[in-house]
């Protein structure tokens, strides 16, 4: 029962900040919403004062957040000026994509960086160390749009001699017929570019995490045993080292989850996948301010609450994180 | 990770680049970089008169690359200074002084490390006009709390040593101790978290003048890119418009990741 009442507090601790800097971005920043509204007509002082008390401009700050919060607990996040639709449909149209491009990335990066940082960790300042650490942290320093015109580029538009291979933009083909013949394919088709685009960048993470814990096993006691029974290197390393380094790679997998948001919502962008991101970045050219209000809280909040996840569950599997 | 051989090739890289910044209006007339005035044929690939082809609007791509430096890393910097400025007076504040504030403080700070960057600017581009202001907001915002986090360890561990208590039992006041014992001891954490702070700015600047959001009247690396995007260079399968500005990003990025190694790897005892 603490516990639960803990866990309460820390989420109200952690999401209450993410509504207030909604609050003060949407509804403080963007000035007047009353002279907006009459903007192009002459108004009086005492018609402009009308218009703030019916939109309650005229109450305190608290009254107006507390407002707010319950306009947003109830999923009432205001109209799209540009679908004319509830916002919150709007997005849940985006969440399934991004789901879908962040959770696929997110598994082949964590495969392969676990895959690449257990042999670079294996044997520190080998030579395999020396070529993957450093392929990844290239990689790891590019920027995620860029690499994704590039990829872009030579694989989508094709440059020179190379033939444009996969699609370039969204999620399916507009022509029916015009790529795989299954819809579930044509999507993955479609996932192509972007997840390797993402994939390259964000591997790097697991890679370095993974490194740094395999190499802290080596000369572990429990190696020496494992040696002594008779087992090859190898067997070594993917039975006994690696099952011992994984948690902390996990719990980077977890916590790390806002840096895949950002990098998604950058792919998203350069392929216009139609994505939360996507929707978000358009909504600035319109500009359709309850999308973009939406998308940042829904973002925001989704990591917010997954990096509470991840730490309890880090907590639950690894004794050596709990409390004294 | 610290190159045997060559262990000044990252500052070196950093050094040249911000001469490179500082020499660019020498280099390149102004005006030329106008895309009104500008005097080259639109999109041709690389050739002897332009050694990496020109853009959409017949600007030279070299000349660009080289003096899109000058406002990526002029932001960077800025929004670096203001965001380990705050993130280590904060560190100081919280590991200095403890008690129930700096209890405050590291929950403030926990809570801002995770503030997912690219959203948060995107909103701000929303309710802001495009230019420098969100940008360097942004950064600044996203990237204060990671350096606190890193210097506040770093300040516990100086708080925990036996020379402090020393200090503190012959009298010192809380102003001699972070100004001539804490603050030395935790320097070269600050430096380097400041240059890893540094690369992730520039990057982020790009990103952010990309989108789109960035001051559109300068030229950076993000916005040639923005360019090469919006005016078709890229759909046209433009690819000397889109390598020069990223490579040199790229290389800018892994030396400061190699001076901020450089910088932790100084023998000083503590920092490892």
């Amino acid at each position: 029962m603490a516990r639960a009442s803990r866990w309460v507090g820390t989420a109200v601790a952690r999401l209450l900040p993410v509504l207030l800097l909604g609050f003060v971005l949407f509804r403080l920043l963007p000035g007047d919403p009353a002279l907006a509204l009459t903007r192009g007509r002459p108004a009086t002082a005492d018609q402009l004062a009308a218009t703030r008390h019916a939109l309650g401009l005229d109450r305190p700050l608290v009254t107006q957040f507390v407002r707010y919060l319950g306009a947003v607990l109830r999923g009432d996040l205001g109209e799209s000026f540009e679908y004319h639709r509830p916002v919150w449909r709007v997005l849940a149209g985006g969440l399934g994509p991004t789901l879908l491009l962040a959770g696929t990335a997110t598994v082949f990066a964590a495969a392969i960086g676990i895959a690449t940082g257990a042999r670079a960790g294996w044997r520190p300042g080998g030579r395999t160390d020396k070529l993957s650490t450093g392929t990844a942290l290239t990689l790891w320093a590019t920027p995620t749009f860029w690499l994704g015109l590039v990829l872009l580029v030579a694989l989508g538009v094709g440059a020179g001699p190379l033939p444009g291979l996969f699609p370039v933009a969204g999620m399916r083909s507009a022509v029916p017929g015009a790529g795989p013949p299954w819809p579930a394919l044509d999507v993955a088709w479609h996932l192509v570019l972007p997840v390797a685009t993402l994939t390259a960048v964000q591997y790097a993470q697991y890679h370095l995490i993974m490194r740094a814990s395999l190499a802290a096993q080596r000369g572990a006691p429990y190696l020496t045993l494992a040696r002594a029974k008779g087992l090859r290197d190898a067997g070594v390393r993917d039975r006994h080292a690696v099952p011992n380094a994984l948690l902390p790679t996990i719990t980077v997998l977890l916590l790390n989850i806002g840096v895949v948001v950002s990098g998604t919502v950058a792919v998203e962008v350069v392929f216009s996948w139609p994505g939360l991101g996507y929707l978000a970045f358009h909504a600035l050219d319109v500009p359709d301010l309850p999308v973009l209000h939406g998308a940042f809280l829904l973002l925001s909040a989704g990591v917010v609450t997954t990096t509470m996840v991840a730490d309890a569950v880090a907590r639950r599997f690894d004794p050596r994180l709990r409390p004294p | 990770m610290i190159r045997r051989g060559l262990p000044l090739l990252g500052p070196a890289c950093v050094a040249g680049y911000l001469l490179t910044a500082v020499l660019a209006p020498l280099l390149i007339p102004a005006g030329r970089l106008d895309p009104v005035r500008a005097t080259g044929p639109p999109l041709t690939p690389p050739s002897y008169r332009f050694p990496l082809g020109t853009d959409s609007a017949g600007r030279s791509v070299l000349e660009l690359t080289l003096c899109g430096s000058r406002w990526s890393l002029l932001i960077g910097v800025t929004a670096t200074v203001l965001a380990v400025g705050l993130g280590a007076a904060i560190a100081l504040a919280s590991g200095h002084f403890g008690g129930p504030g700096g209890a405050v403080l590291d929950r403030v700070v926990e809570w801002f490390v995770i503030l997912p960057q690219l959203p948060f600017a995107v909103a701000l581009g929303g309710v802001l006009a495009p230019g420098a202001l969100p940008v360097l907001l942004a950064i600044a915002v996203t990237s204060w709390a990671g350096v606190a986090r890193v210097v506040r360890a770093a300040v516990l561990a100086v708080e925990a040593e036996p020379y402090l208590e020393r200090v503190r039992a012959l009298g010192a006041g809380h102003v001699h101790q972070l100004r001539h014992h804490v603050l030395p001891a935790v320097r070269p954490v600050v430096l380097a978290t400041a240059s890893l702070t540094l690369a992730n700015a520039v990057l982020t600047e790009t990103t952010l003048s990309f989108l789109g959001l960035g001051d559109p009247t300068r030229v950076s690396w993000g916005s040639v890119l923005h360019d090469a995007a919006v005016t078709g260079a890229v759909t046209a399968g433009a690819w000397w418009c889109l390598l020069p500005p990223g490579l040199a990003l790229i290389v800018l990025v892994l030396g400061f990741e190699a001076s901020a190694r450089l910088i932790g790897s100084i023998p000083d005892g503590r920092v490892r």
